[in-house]
């Protein structure tokens, strides 16, 4: 079967449709395209059913008692924002300390610091060399004026799952309220929220084969009944959590894809793990001086975050243009800095600058990953050649001992 | 990253990759930047008597662009002489591959590293120089000046 090029590996990044997801939503933009709120004709009935569907899809898969749990949002980044700001809000009279990680996507962390700016007193708890949070950690770190925990479910960058069963035990043992973004775990690692004792998580649709621009945010109904103040104000949509008309087909989507997964996604996880592995090994059977970033074990199984030493990422993903993937280089983001997780795991500066990210996911094939662990290997050692600090390192010079001159 | 086909080819067919020797007095060695920063560049110009520029060699770690202005400034060196080549600006290799504004870092580095190879070489010949001038006590002289002339790098 030809390959298509560019070879997508970018799957933290975003997904593609799948076509079932398509199928089921097409209906909802030209056919029953009613406003879910419209209580007066069918249209309307029509959009509020597949909707409140939707919802109970959801909130099954994710252990919650029902579908009342479930708001509606554009997407993870405002569940993020929901949930920290509106129960910071909520519960100020109780307290105004917020524990969340240094690893959190930046929805969180910019929520956080939002909320620093108002008054709030913010502990990021570091994440340990692995891209492991230690619960101990987040144990010491809470006060009688701590209101909510937040952390993430598996980190975007380095794939590493966290341990959210055990942190939900101790926030639940302290009554503190625990959020989780579960974006990139969400289907791809077991979650409950029930048995881990979440009270809020943020989901999306666009990491798990489903439409970009529509979201959700689990919100605890009992033991404890979870508070809000609304950060949409307005029609006082979704029980006045979150006002604005629902995106409907979006969320059919959204629905479509969680099913999935339901159906599909152990045995999905699995075969992607397989492939993985294949692409690790085959890429350190060849290459050395190459190191995974993040716990070997605890990770997504779609997730390879690698280090080639001595050569810079951007330069390789120039390389390897014919495969998207994303890097922890400075080169790569706008502001010059290297990626902030890796840095936060306490990476060498140098590594960070030489990481890549490979995200595989449902439509990656062993043909793919066979052409694109060729190509890394060859291009890594065409970078080696050029690189001044392979050179040294192959004359046995400790790079870490040469005294820099940087501009 | 949107980048211009001079650049594109300097990358994908990069010139006078290399290494010259270290230890020959007519070579000169700069060494700049730093792995904690993403980019290192060592641009190595082998000198005539004349004091101009016979072979340029360089090794760059970092991004696409960086390695496109370490090419680029060794194919500008080489025939020119050490104070033209002292004199060639960042500016000139960032518009000569449309650097994009978060790139001219990369052509500023490359200056940078044209100008420490000069100066490696001048050290050294002025170490010799200073061996040449005293013969008498050329023992002593020889561990002066190799303690004195080891590069910075």
């Amino acid at each position: 079967m030809a390959l298509k090029f560019p070879i997508y590996m970018d799957n933290h990044a975003t997904t593609p449709l799948d076509k079932r997801v398509l199928e089921a939503m097409l209906p909802y933009f030209t056919q029953d395209f009613g406003n879910a709120a419209s209580r007066t004709h069918a249209y309307g009935w029509h959009a509020e059913a597949a909707v409140e569907d939707a919802r109970e899809v959801i909130a099954d898969y994710i252990g919650a008692e029902s579908g009342k749990e479930i708001v509606f949002t554009s997407g993870a980044t405002e569940s993020d924002n929901l949930a920290i700001k509106g129960v910071a809000e909520y519960y100020k009279g109780k307290g105004n300390h917020i524990i969340t990680t240094t690893i959190e996507h930046k929805a969180v962390l910019d929520s956080c610091k939002r909320l620093e700016k108002e008054g709030y007193t913010v502990t990021y708890v570091n994440a340990g060399p692995d891209g492991l949070v230690n619960p101990a950690d987040i144990e010491a770190a809470i006060t009688d004026k701590t209101i909510l925990v937040s952390v993430m479910l598996a980190n975007n960058e380095v794939g590493t799952i966290q341990p959210i069963g055990e942190i939900g035990a101790i926030t639940r043992k302290r009554g503190v309220l625990f959020h989780c973004d579960a974006v990139q775990g969400f289907g791809k690692t077991p979650f409950d929220v029930r048995t881990m004792n979440v009270d809020l998580a943020s989901l999306t649709a666009h990491k798990i084969y489903g439409p970009k621009g529509v979201g959700a945010l689990y919100v605890r109904r009992s033991k404890p009944r979870v508070r809000l103040v609304a950060q949409m104000d307005g029609g006082g949509h979704e029980r006045g959590n979150r006002s604005g008309t629902l995106n409907v087909p979006g969320i059919v989507g959204f629905a479509k894809a969680v099913s999935i997964f339901k159906q599909e996604g152990v045995a999905e996880a699995e075969r992607i793990r397989g492939l993985r592995d294949r692409l690790h090994n085959a890429i350190s059977k060849e290459l050395d001086s190459v190191f995974l970033n993040g716990h070997p074990e605890k990770r997504l199984p779609g997730n390879l975050n690698l280090s080639f030493s001595f050569v810079e990422g951007e330069g390789l993903m120039m390389a390897i243009k014919d495969v998207a993937v994303s890097s922890g280089s400075a080169c790569t983001s706008a502001s010059l800095e290297p990626s902030y997780v890796l840095r936060s795991m306490g990476l060498d500066e140098e590594l960070a600058h030489s990481s890549i990210r490979f995200g595989l996911g449902r439509f990656n094939t062993e043909e793919e990953v066979d052409y694109v662990a060729e190509l890394v290997i060859g291009k890594v050692k065409r970078l080696r050649e050029l690189s001044p600090l392979y050179e040294m390192h192959q004359q046995g010079i400790d790079i870490k001992s040469i005294q820099w001159a940087a501009h | 990253m949107a980048y211009s086909e001079k650049l594109l080819e300097h990358y994908e067919n990069p010139r006078n990759v290399g290494t010259l020797d270290k230890d020959d007095p007519t070579v000169g060695t700069g060494l700049v930047g730093a792995p904690a920063c993403g980019d290192v560049m060592r641009l190595q110009i082998k000198v005539s008597p004349e004091g101009v520029i016979e072979d340029a060699r360089f090794k760059t770690f970092g991004c696409g662009s960086a390695i496109a202005s370490s090419s680029l400034a060794t194919e500008w060196i080489k025939g020119k002489s050490i104070d033209e080549a002292a004199g060639i600006k960042n500016s000139q290799i960032a518009e000569e591959l449309s650097l994009p504004p978060v790139k001219i870092h990369c052509s500023v580095l490359a200056e940078d590293a044209i100008k420490s190879a000069i100066e490696d070489y001048k050290a050294k010949r002025a170490a010799r120089l200073a061996l040449d001038a005293s013969p008498a006590d050329v023992a002593t002289s020889a561990s002066a000046v190799s303690g004195a002339a080891a590069p910075a790098n």
